[in-house]
């Protein structure tokens, strides 16, 4: 992984057995999600593959990306703002024919300067979220 | 050669406007909520014009105006739709090369490819669907001595098109063609990375459009994507993008009842088997360009031949020679027409791409070339330029398994064929594919086996309009280009006629 991108926030493992975290937020991640956050409310991740804008974190108001027994919870990050004060979830998902291919990786989620990204909330911002991976184990 | 002049400088074929605003109605509009965003070239990195920030108020007025002008733009005669796209063709002819340049600069890629494909095809599809529409016909059903079920094609009426960065004239024109074709009023919206070079097509055809026909509204998919994908007001909506986006819009438009057509990318294999190497001859040759087209378009393209699966026993000599031929590509500065490979078309790509080639890396695969980002000088020094990159490892690693959208192919071997069915339909995506071999009945059995909707055989990259496009598996719903795409922009109607004066018998 990249030695700018350090993990400030560490999610809580959501698959049934799994101790360890697969999913992490950079520094920036976590103050873009604050932003977020107070211009739209709660939020989720859904892991995108495919085309153009793809292979990206889609981030989207909660719930505005309907799940389903086609996609794995990989984790949840518990969000405070930057006093302190929890904010809430934020969920990390994927779809579960992707996550078998990507299971022995974890991610930690970064941002770097960009445009566009499908429905993605960050766009509008001129930023852009992007997966970083490294080996488990 | 030819150097073209950057645009907005002395000699150059385009000179941007400053801002460009929405285009509804036949008239330019301003953005409702008055914001702009500034629109950058990959080929500098720097901005060169500001472009509206539409919102659910501009969609909904982009709408009006395209409810307005259906009922009569859908009565139109076929011949009529058919004259208007070929003025359009004609106009983009006229204007090719300017045209061709703006693409460049809005997205990056060698001015080589737009001059030479983007455009000239674009250009053939109007024509071409201008034609299929005049060919169509009905078809009817006798029934019974005096029952006739006649099936009548009617347009849908208004419909959404949200349009990729790639290849941002081409993909529009690919769904406006058969759109227009059918007699459909458009909502279309660019991608906002790539949002220039259509309005400056719409400055130079809008005129050959009723007014209200085609709207093109800018702006950033959660502002203005989602309330067209979202609105009730549309009769289908097309997609090319990712497949999360993809699935959104789907359950968008399970809301609203409406068909959608989806183009979601690809994981594409590229099958080379032994014979390929039987001669050094031309076909030899051929086929080692054919491997190489992983760089066309930077890889930007959803069917980039990403994987290359080459047969054991000819591994060393043919990775030799595709290496070479990699090492041959000339990057530089797009406008120059022997420039081979352009910017990436945004930073986050490259930063995508980059991201990419550390987890290859981390995950044991090889690089046989490539494999960084490429530093240019003067102006190009802030633009988006990677090496083109060959990876060797396994079908398992994720650098096989994901679409990384640059200028990078993973290469594993095969046993024999089996080996190569196996690997090659190991994947989530199922777009395109290559299959290369001197012996017609391999090719055809492969080409047969592959679980993907475009097979190349022993070509790749070849996009003509009289031949279906569309996914497999993860890749999608539904077809583009080829008559049978006027199918997915029409309703049929059936009218079913008795000619008999004899009451049915029930009451």
């Amino acid at each position: 992984m990249d030695d700018a991108a350090p993990a400030a926030l560490e999610s809580r493992p959501a698959i049934e057995g799994e101790r360890d975290s697969r999913v992490a937020l950079t520094p920036a991640a976590v103050e873009l999600l604050r932003l977020l956050w107070d211009l739209h409310g709660p939020l989720m991740f859904h892991q995108s593959g495919g085309c153009c804008d793809g292979s990206s974190p889609m981030c989207f108001s909660a719930g505005e990306f309907r799940t389903g027994g086609s996609d794995v919870l990989l984790g949840v990050f518990d969000l405070d703002d930057d006093a302190g004060a929890r904010l809430g979830e934020i969920e990390f998902w994927m779809s579960r024919e992707q996550f078998e291919y990507w299971r022995h990786t974890h991610l930690t989620v970064d941002v770097v300067q960009g445009r566009g990204s499908g429905f993605s909330l960050e766009a509008p911002e001129g930023k852009r979220f992007l997966v970083r991976s490294r080996l488990i184990g | 050669m030819t150097v073209y002049s950057n645009p907005g400088t002395e000699g150059s074929l385009i000179t941007f406007d400053s801002r460009y605003d929405h285009y509804i109605g036949g008239e330019w509009v301003p953005p409702a909520k008055g914001r702009y965003f500034e629109n950058v070239t990959p080929v500098t990195g720097q901005a060169f014009c500001e472009i509206a920030r539409g919102t659910a108020e501009d969609i909904e007025s982009a709408l009006d105006a395209a409810h307005a002008a259906a009922p009569a733009w859908g009565r139109t005669t076929p011949a009529e739709r058919a004259a208007t796209l070929l003025r359009i063709a004609d106009r983009m002819e006229e204007n090719l090369e300017k045209l061709a340049v703006a693409e460049s600069w809005d997205n990056g890629k060698a001015v080589r490819e737009t001059l030479g494909a983007d455009l000239p095809l674009a250009v053939d599809h109007l024509r071409y669907y201008a034609g299929a529409i005049r060919a169509q016909e009905g078809r009817l059903s006798q029934i019974d001595e005096d029952t006739v079920a006649y099936h009548f094609h009617e347009p849908l009426g208004v419909v959404g098109q949200i349009i990729p960065w790639n290849f941002p004239l081409l993909m529009a024109v690919w769904k406006l063609a058969p759109a227009l074709a059918a007699g459909n009023a458009v909502v279309l919206k660019p991608a906002e990375q790539t949002p220039a070079s259509i309005m400056v097509l719409m400055q130079l055809v809008g005129d050959l459009l009723p007014p209200g026909v085609l709207n093109v509204v800018n702006g950033f998919g959660a502002e203005a994507g989602k309330p067209l994908a979202s609105n009730k007001r549309i009769r289908k909506i097309a997609f090319t993008g990712e497949t999360t986006t993809g699935r959104l819009i789907m359950q968008y438009a399970s809301e609203n009842l409406i068909p959608i057509t989806l183009e979601l990318g690809g994981k594409s294999p590229n099958i080379f088997f032994e014979d390929v190497m039987a001669r050094d001859d031309a076909y030899w040759d051929k086929a080692q360009e054919g491997f190489t087209m992983f760089a066309l378009n930077q890889g930007e393209v959803c069917t980039c031949p990403s994987r290359a699966l080459v047969q054991e026993s000819i591994a060393g000599d043919f990775l030799d020679a595709v290496v070479e031929r990699t090492k041959r590509i000339v990057q530089g500065n797009p406008l120059d027409t022997e420039t081979m490979m352009g910017a990436q078309a945004s930073n986050d790509q490259l930063e995508k791409i980059m991201s990419y080639l550390d987890i290859g890396r981390q995950e044991g695969a090889e690089v046989l070339t490539g494999g960084g980002r490429l530093e240019l000088d003067g102006d190009l020094a802030g633009g988006f330029y990677v090496e083109p990159t060959i990876f060797r490892g396994d079908n398992s690693m994720r650098v096989f398994q994901e679409e990384i959208f640059g200028p990078v192919v993973s290469v594993a071997t095969f046993a024999d064929y089996d080996d190569a069915m196996c690997i090659a339909n190991d994947t989530l995506y199922g777009l395109g594919a290559g299959v290369w071999s001197r012996d017609g009945n391999v090719a055809y059995r492969a080409g047969r086996q592959i679980q993907a909707g475009r097979v190349w055989v022993n070509n790749y990259h070849s996009y003509p309009a009289h031949a279906a496009f569309g996914g497999y598996k993860s890749s999608g719903v539904g077809r583009e280009t080829h008559l049978m795409m006027l199918d997915h922009y029409q309703q049929t109607k059936n009218l079913l006629v008795s000619y008999s004066e004899d009451a049915q018998g029930f009451f």
